[in-house]
């Protein structure tokens, strides 16, 4: 470990342990990325068997979903500001913005509730038909992984209070960053393929 | 719910095997009281995160798998014997199908296979362990787990019987109530987590822990084969654990992604499945042709021939496997455009392991072979899978497989693959390795007449099927006609011979631990080519005390030739190593309640076990454990008393 310690470069890199967890968070991200796409094609071939239940278009509304759309973009922006901190070695404003990105990311978990809330109420269950069913397991799929991205970034808030930014700590946020990032790119796909697509068919 | 729907009640055979589950579980708990072993149990095994201590611990639970998988068989197939048998009735006869293809694939073939490379590639590589050690011990947990899960549902709540496959809408709440399936559903989850987790922790070890100079064209040929395993696992394993997922939702929360009610799309299942479960095919015969290679190189006393070759049809089987997963249900009505391209794609995937067949024949060609137990089982394999890969290229074949699908043809086609291709590879890579994990060579004789029999008993089990296909005689059917008797008869004969020459292996185990003589040399077979003979036996916690500049791909083999070890004793450093955990066991030991709770639908209880799960999840997080450096001084005794200097 610390004999092992680079003196240049990112503080997240410097030890060869650092640099095997990033290696091997990329690799669990190109599983994740395996794991949406097969929930995408799901949805894909799912598409327009809404059986009794009202279809996406009478139900969605660019509104709401632009405004959450708005919340993450916002959120991944302030995590690249926080890892900007981190790299200039600024544990203040490191943590100030992460909490802005969890407040962003709980505001997009709240219109999300509230939207599937509403959805239901309107007839369109998961159990309604296959369509929905495919519909509530993507968007909620990646509404737990915001859920538990956000409970990750509240432990390693703690941790960095109590031990700062070493080699470690920058390590576990940094990768924290390159999640809750990914996410942001699931969602893209979930609004332009999921909400663009079933407002206008 | 009543007790008597909790336990399987009626079935004197299940009986039988809630007695025999009883009696072992307290003779095990007896022999650990009575001889003390609790503490050593803890402290040795349930805590390691030692790459070698989870691949011992891999295999002994593969074994213990093949055994379970081989009764069913075995109870299959003497229902099969003879005409109108009253052995076996419809539903035990269903279940028993279930549980003996799933047990053998996911918790047979795959674990025997990472148990091989947990031990074996860190020691090719010239590495200390795995990149991740802790995650490499809570993936053989999470295997265990849902090892144990999947096991117990024979005799609590019913096992599964719509068979591996699962297709839906037979596997849906509608035509399959009861945690029977959930029990598969489940049991598959909870070990997938694992396996994801050692393509990922496998892939990192070879890509950032290799020797100095070793390039990845100079990897031994199974860390090569690991490594593209490692990729297939990363890309297919999301999508059974997506399947996985819907299914269970479908089942347990009402939603409508398989069923026949509010516009399902039950052939959604098959498509899914097989699009995991046809890499998964070749995440259990990669690796079996990496071990195949190096038996073959060291006890042909020669290099690989087309090592690069080899390196690349790996690599495009592992892209076409991909590619082909349509041809398991050509049937099924996609139409001639579809079923043609899945066929072309399927025969495609004969070229490259034709290649392979070649370049192993290549290798023996003129060479001076040394007929140990483990070059019978890779010379055996040979002839045998080709026989295997050729009818596979007749069901290839979408018009003609209208005629063998769902028949024996097509049993008999996979068994020829998976038996001598995964199976032999497993038996081969246990012997060839042997002395490096236990520190004794297993008894050849012993293991030659298991390995003779073994291999007559495949051949009269299974090649009588493909006539018995030809002849109609369809899969899954739980009893015989008259005029399928004297093959069916001839088949059976073979298993017990299989199942006999099982029981000889493991006396061979016993009798070896008593008998044989004690390694004392690293390179126990005298003709070692690659960095895991340069260790010295029993492998130290550190397996290298200095790591060897790599030059070429027999790495050892140059070592040797320049009198090199890696005992360096002027270069020594402390070596860093990761401190033993109980985290792994314990969490993934919640988890295995949370998905038993989920299997019988006790959903508060599921969400307690869950977060019991995340708890761990936190502490772990908080978890700053460093290790702990092993001096120089220690390095040196070790080294020492271990070669004899």
């Amino acid at each position: 470990m610390s004999e092992n310690q680079l003196n240049a470069g990112p503080l997240e890199y410097r030890t060869h342990e650092g640099q095997m967890n990033i290696t091997g968070f990329w690799i669990f991200l190109a599983a994740e990325i395996a794991l949406f796409a097969t929930l995408f094609a799901t949805y894909a071939v799912l598409f327009g068997r809404t059986a009794d239940a009202p279809s996406p278009g009478e139900l969605f509304q660019p509104g709401i979903v632009l405004v959450m759309t708005f919340l993450l973009l916002t959120s991944s922006f302030t995590c690249g500001v926080a890892i900007h901190n981190m790299r200039e070695g600024t544990v203040k404003g490191l943590i100030t913005w992460l909490i802005i990105t969890i407040v962003l990311g709980l505001a997009f978990l709240g219109f999300e509730i509230y939207e599937f809330v509403h959805y239901s109420h309107e007839g369109a269950t998961m159990q309604s038909s296959s369509y929905w069913s495919a519909f509530y397991v993507l968007a909620g799929t990646h509404g737990v992984h915001v859920t538990l991205g956000i409970g990750w970034v509240i432990l390693l808030l703690i941790q960095l209070k109590q031990r700062g930014l070493t080699a470690v700590t920058s390590n576990k946020v940094f990768i924290v960053s390159l999640y809750w990032h990914f996410l942001d790119v699931i969602w893209i796909f979930i609004f332009t393929s999921v909400y663009l697509i079933g407002m206008v068919v | 719910m009543q007790l008597d729907e909790f336990f399987v009640t009626g079935e004197p055979l299940i009986y039988g095997g809630m007695v025999a589950i009883a009696l072992v579980t307290s003779a095990i708990l007896f022999i650990l009281t009575y001889f003390k072993k609790w503490g050593w149990l803890w402290r040795e095994w349930l805590t390691t995160v030692d790459h070698k201590k989870i691949g011992i611990m891999y295999i002994l639970s593969a074994l213990a798998m093949l055994f379970r998988g081989g009764a069913d068989a075995l109870m299959m197939r003497t229902q099969l014997a003879f005409p109108n048998m009253q052995f076996l009735n419809a539903q035990h006869y269903d279940e028993i199908f279930t549980t003996h293809g799933t047990v053998m694939i996911i918790f047979m073939a795959m674990p025997f296979l990472i148990g091989l490379m947990n031990i074996i590639v860190p020691l090719q590589i010239g590495a200390r362990d795995f990149a991740f050690p802790f995650v490499n011990a809570l993936s053989f947990w999470s295997f265990f787990f849902g090892a144990m899960l999947f096991n117990i549902s024979f005799v609590i709540g019913g096992a599964p019987d719509a068979g591996w496959t699962s297709y839906t809408p037979l596997a849906g709440a509608a035509m399959s109530p009861g945690p029977g399936q959930n029990f598969y559903l489940m049991g598959l989850q909870l070990s997938g987590i694992g396996t994801l987790a050692t393509g990922i922790n496998l892939m990192v070890t070879i890509l950032k822990m290799r020797a100095p100079g070793m390039t990845l064209f100079k990897m031994p040929i199974f860390t090569w084969s690991t490594f593209i395993t490692s990729f297939i696992i990363v890309f297919a394993f999301p999508i059974l654990t997506v399947a996985l997922a819907l299914m269970t939702i479908d089942r347990i929360f009402g939603s409508q992604f398989f069923t026949l009610t509010g516009e399902g799309m039950p052939m959604m299942w098959a498509n899914l499945f097989w699009m995991w479960g046809h890499p998964e095919v070749y995440i259990v015969i990669l690796p079996a042709f990496g071990i195949f290679s190096e038996v073959i190189a060291t006890f042909a006393r020669k290099r690989l021939f087309g090592y690069n070759a080899m390196v690349w049809s790996i690599i495009l089987i592992a892209g076409l496997s991909f590619l082909v997963w349509v041809h398991h249900f050509f049937t099924m009505g996609a139409g001639a455009f579809v079923n043609s391209v899945f066929s072309i794609t399927t025969m495609l995937i004969a070229v490259p392991t034709g290649v392979k067949i070649f370049n192993w024949l290549a290798t023996l060609y003129k060479s001076r072979i040394v007929l140990t137990v483990p070059m019978l089982w890779s010379l055996a394999f040979i002839p045998s899978f080709v026989i295997g890969g050729v009818t596979g290229v007749m069901l290839g074949m979408a018009a003609t497989d209208y005629q063998y699908h769902n028949t024996y043809f097509l049993v008999s086609h996979f068994h020829y693959v998976l038996i001598p291709g995964t199976v032999f590879a497993c038996f081969a890579g246990l012997v060839y390795w042997y002395p490096k994990m236990f520190g004794h060579k297993l008894n050849e004789r012993i293991g030659k007449w298991s390995f003779w029999l073994f291999l007559i008993g495949f051949h009269v089990c299974f090649f009588p099927q493909y006539f018995l296909g030809l002849d109609g005689m369809a899969r899954r059917i739980f009893t015989i006609t008259p005029e399928w008797f004297t093959l069916n008869f001839i088949s059976t004969m073979g298993a017990f011979m299989m199942g006999l020459a099982f029981a000889i292996f493991v006396y061979c185990i016993y009798y070896s631990y008593r008998y044989s003589e004690r390694e004392i040399s690293g390179d126990a077979w005298g003709y070692g080519r690659t960095l895991e003979w340069a260790t010295p036996t029993p492998i130290p916690a550190y397996n290298f005390a200095t790591v060897p500049q790599v030059n070429t791909h027999d790495a050892f083999l140059e070592m040797k030739e320049k009198g090199k070890t890696t005992f360096d004793e002027e270069n020594l450093e402390p070596i860093h190593m990761p401190n033993n955990t109980g985290k792994p066991f314990i969490m993934m030991g919640i988890l295995f309640f949370a998905s038993f709770f989920l299997v019988f639908e006790w959903i508060t209880l599921a969400v307690i076990g869950l977060i019991g799960g995340l708890v761990m999840m936190i502490i772990r997080s908080f978890d700053y454990d460093d290790g702990h450096h092993i001096e120089v001084d220690e390095i040196k005794r070790t080294e020492r008393a271990a070669r004899g200097l």
